[in-house]
């Protein structure tokens, strides 16, 4: 009979992978003919900040925040964290499609459905 | 230090009220907590921090989607006034919103600050949805270092 023995691995050989803390960015979606429309509020974040991607048929967009002012904050309400969220992406979406805009904070994206998707017309002949 | 949240008399009921509040704001109505009016309701009240520079003081606010013209800023009885009205885009094709979480209306803000400032030198600068308010200090506010010699 053998025995092996397992060493658990300890804190020091595992380290928990750093906790980042996000927040819900305001957004309100539109729906047209042609496509999707998702405006999402992101208050001090630069273009350069901004990421969208489209995964496994969800969209996330993330946006991280430039530092604001210098000097110590001596009242504050605004949430000091990143904000990101993910949405279900509609099959008619065309993933490689879809554009990105931001305007004063808020990101507008455009997401166009593909046009086989779009609902026909079908005219019944006799 | 006192903030004074600002909230307007005529304050009306706006689109973007869901059947939710519609029960919250009744019941708010009967049983105010706060008399000059709830923080929490759903009224557009932007998030606003206040820094404390050596030289000035720097007010932000988190309102974004806005034109700098809209806004409105003034100063008087001591006290930093800022107002804007964001209006909904009227899409030119026909859409239906599937969510609808953004707030469009006017908002006012309020906020008295720690010590003097030079009011004629206020400067406003709109950049990524965010104002930035930038107040100097009276000469006499300002830390003041008193080289003490020593005999």
């Amino acid at each position: 009979m053998t025995t092996t023995t397992e060493t658990a691995p300890t804190a020091a050989t595992v380290r928990a992978p750093e906790r980042i803390q996000y927040i819900n960015p305001v957004t309100s979606i539109y729906e047209d003919a042609d496509g999707f429309t998702v405006e999402a509020e992101m208050p001090g974040v630069a273009r350069e900040g901004v990421s969208v991607a489209v995964h496994d048929g969800e969209l996330v967009f993330t946006g991280s925040k430039a530092p604001r002012a210098s000097g110590t904050r001596v009242y504050g309400e605004s949430a000091r964290a990143d904000y990101r969220r993910v949405f279900d992406l509609d099959p008619a979406v065309e993933a490689d499609k879809i554009t990105a805009r931001l305007d004063q904070g808020v990101l507008v994206l455009r997401l166009p459905k593909a046009q086989g998707r779009k609902p026909r017309h079908i005219v019944v002949t006799d | 230090m006192t903030y004074i949240r600002f909230k307007p008399e005529n304050a009306d009921l706006s689109p973007a009220l869901q059947p939710g509040d519609l029960l919250r704001n009744l019941i708010d109505l009967q049983f105010p907590i706060f008399p000059e009016g709830n923080p929490g309701t759903s009224k557009w009240s932007p998030a606003l921090d206040v820094y404390d520079d050596k030289d000035s003081f720097v007010v932000t606010l988190e309102a974004p989607g806005l034109k700098k013209d809209d806004f409105t800023i003034s100063w008087h009885d001591d006290a930093l006034h800022v107002a804007a009205e964001r209006k909904e885009e009227k899409a030119g094709n026909e859409r239906t919103c599937l969510r609808r979480e953004r707030y469009f209306g006017r908002f006012s803000r309020t906020v008295s600050l720690p010590a003097d400032v030079e009011s004629g030198k206020i400067a406003a600068a709109y950049k990524d949805g965010v104002l930035t308010i930038t107040l100097p200090k009276a000469e006499q506010a300002k830390p003041r270092q008193i080289e003490v010699s020593v005999n």
